[in-house]
């Protein structure tokens, strides 16, 4: 029997229909999927349903304006969502201009390389497994650090999750971009 | 451009990447970040773990209305926000924080200038300008003091740093960071406390100058 050839999954596929058709099926399906998870994950760390509601909006606005952005050989769409609701959350709670790294400068491919984006898809869904098959204690302070609810030398102290391969992954990604953009000039 | 050496160590990585580290700090790594492709690829990685923390933490139902509320803003005109591009020596972090303007460099004597990016409760940020072999006055540190290399490099008894450097100082290390030969100086450096000067006059001078 053969195996079909392993697929990415839904939510990268929605975000490249959003990305390069502007496709409003597929955001929609991306709002379904995301935004109930958003309001939850904000609500966690002790705001209110209405605000909580309020930032959702915002992020998913964003993930539409900033689709272009988006580059599935670097970053898997709920990573990718979760940093624009990180700094929605800082701007509005502690009233900070987060600062954020440059833009790469260039748009990502427009035919990624479907094994680099498979190959990171399945880094981060093991990686979630192996949060799934933490303490609840650990889990708690992963979950917590992610919240934004711990201090530098708190986290010092916690035991990391494994993120060595997906880290490699991710150089590969960057190091193609950098070529391709030596290209250009 | 010689390779970057010191970088950002993950645990202080981890707490940008997780929006855990205060202004002031979160600039000298996000400036770090746009120079160094070895520790974007880590800050993007931490990302990962915050989407699987999305995916697992939990959901809220929405409101009826919030979609359609969507649906029907995505083709209304918005403001998008201002980039800064690198300009110079100055990565577009610090761009913003200079708010597109060159530095204001003021003088703290001994041919060394500085530029307050911004100063609170919860740290300050400043770039400085060290002339060739002028040493730093001597200080020590209340706490975490992050150093970043723009421009020139300059050395300390923990070794040589760079264009893209990060020094990482905590309230252990006594140091007097110096100047190499060559280009002047110039850093990015964050404290979460004033300095505090080992000679007399720099001590009386400190609230003048706010350093």
């Amino acid at each position: 029997m053969t195996q079909p050839p392993p697929q990415v999954s839904a939510q990268t596929t929605w975000m490249l229909a959003v990305r390069d058709q502007r496709d409003r099926d597929a955001f929609a399906a991306l709002f379904d999927h995301f935004a109930p998870r958003l309001k939850g994950f904000i609500m966690r760390s002790g705001t209110g349903s209405g605000q909580a509601e309020e930032i959702v909006q915002e992020v998913m606005l964003t993930v539409w304006r900033k689709a272009g952005q988006f580059d599935p050989a670097r970053a898997q769409v709920s990573a990718w969502v979760y940093q624009i609701a990180r700094n929605r959350q800082i701007d509005v709670i502690r009233k900070e201009n987060r600062p954020l790294p440059e833009e790469l400068g260039e748009a990502p491919e427009a035919e990624p390389d479907a094994s680099q984006v498979l190959a990171l898809e399945q880094e981060a869904a093991q990686l979630q497994q192996a949060l799934a098959r933490l303490k609840p204690d650990q889990r708690e302070i992963i979950e917590r650090a992610y919240l934004g609810e711990l201090t530098h030398q708190e986290i010092s102290t916690q035991t990391g999750l494994p993120l060595g391969t997906i880290k490699s992954r991710i150089r590969l990604g960057l190091e193609r971009l950098r070529h391709e953009l030596k290209e250009l000039r | 451009m010689t390779a970057i050496t010191h970088h950002v160590p993950d645990a202080l990585l981890a707490a940008y990447a997780t929006g855990n580290l205060p202004e002031a700090y979160a600039l000298v790594v996000a400036a770090h970040i746009s120079l160094c492709l070895e520790c974007r690829a880590a800050y993007e990685a931490h990302q990962v773990g915050g989407g699987a923390v999305l995916e697992t933490v939990g959901a809220e139902a929405v409101s009826e209305d919030l979609k359609s509320n969507v649906l029907d803003l995505l083709d209304a005109p918005y403001r998008p926000q201002p980039t800064y591009p690198r300009a110079g020596v100055y990565p577009g972090p610090v761009m913003e924080a200079l708010k597109g303007k060159p530095p204001s460099w003021k003088s703290v004597g001994l041919g060394v200038r500085q530029s307050i990016l911004s100063s609170g409760r919860d740290g300050s940020v400043r770039l400085l300008y060290i002339p060739p072999g002028q040493a730093m006055p001597d200080h020590s540190h209340n706490g975490l003091e992050l150093t970043l290399v723009l421009q020139g490099s300059f050395s300390d008894s923990t070794g040589q740093f760079g264009v893209g450097d990060l020094e990482v100082a905590d309230h252990d290390l006594e140091h007097t960071p110096t100047a190499d030969p060559g280009a002047p100086c110039i850093c990015l450096a964050a404290t979460d406390a004033p300095l505090r000067f080992r000679s007399l006059v720099p001590r009386l001078l400190q609230p003048l100058f706010r350093i």
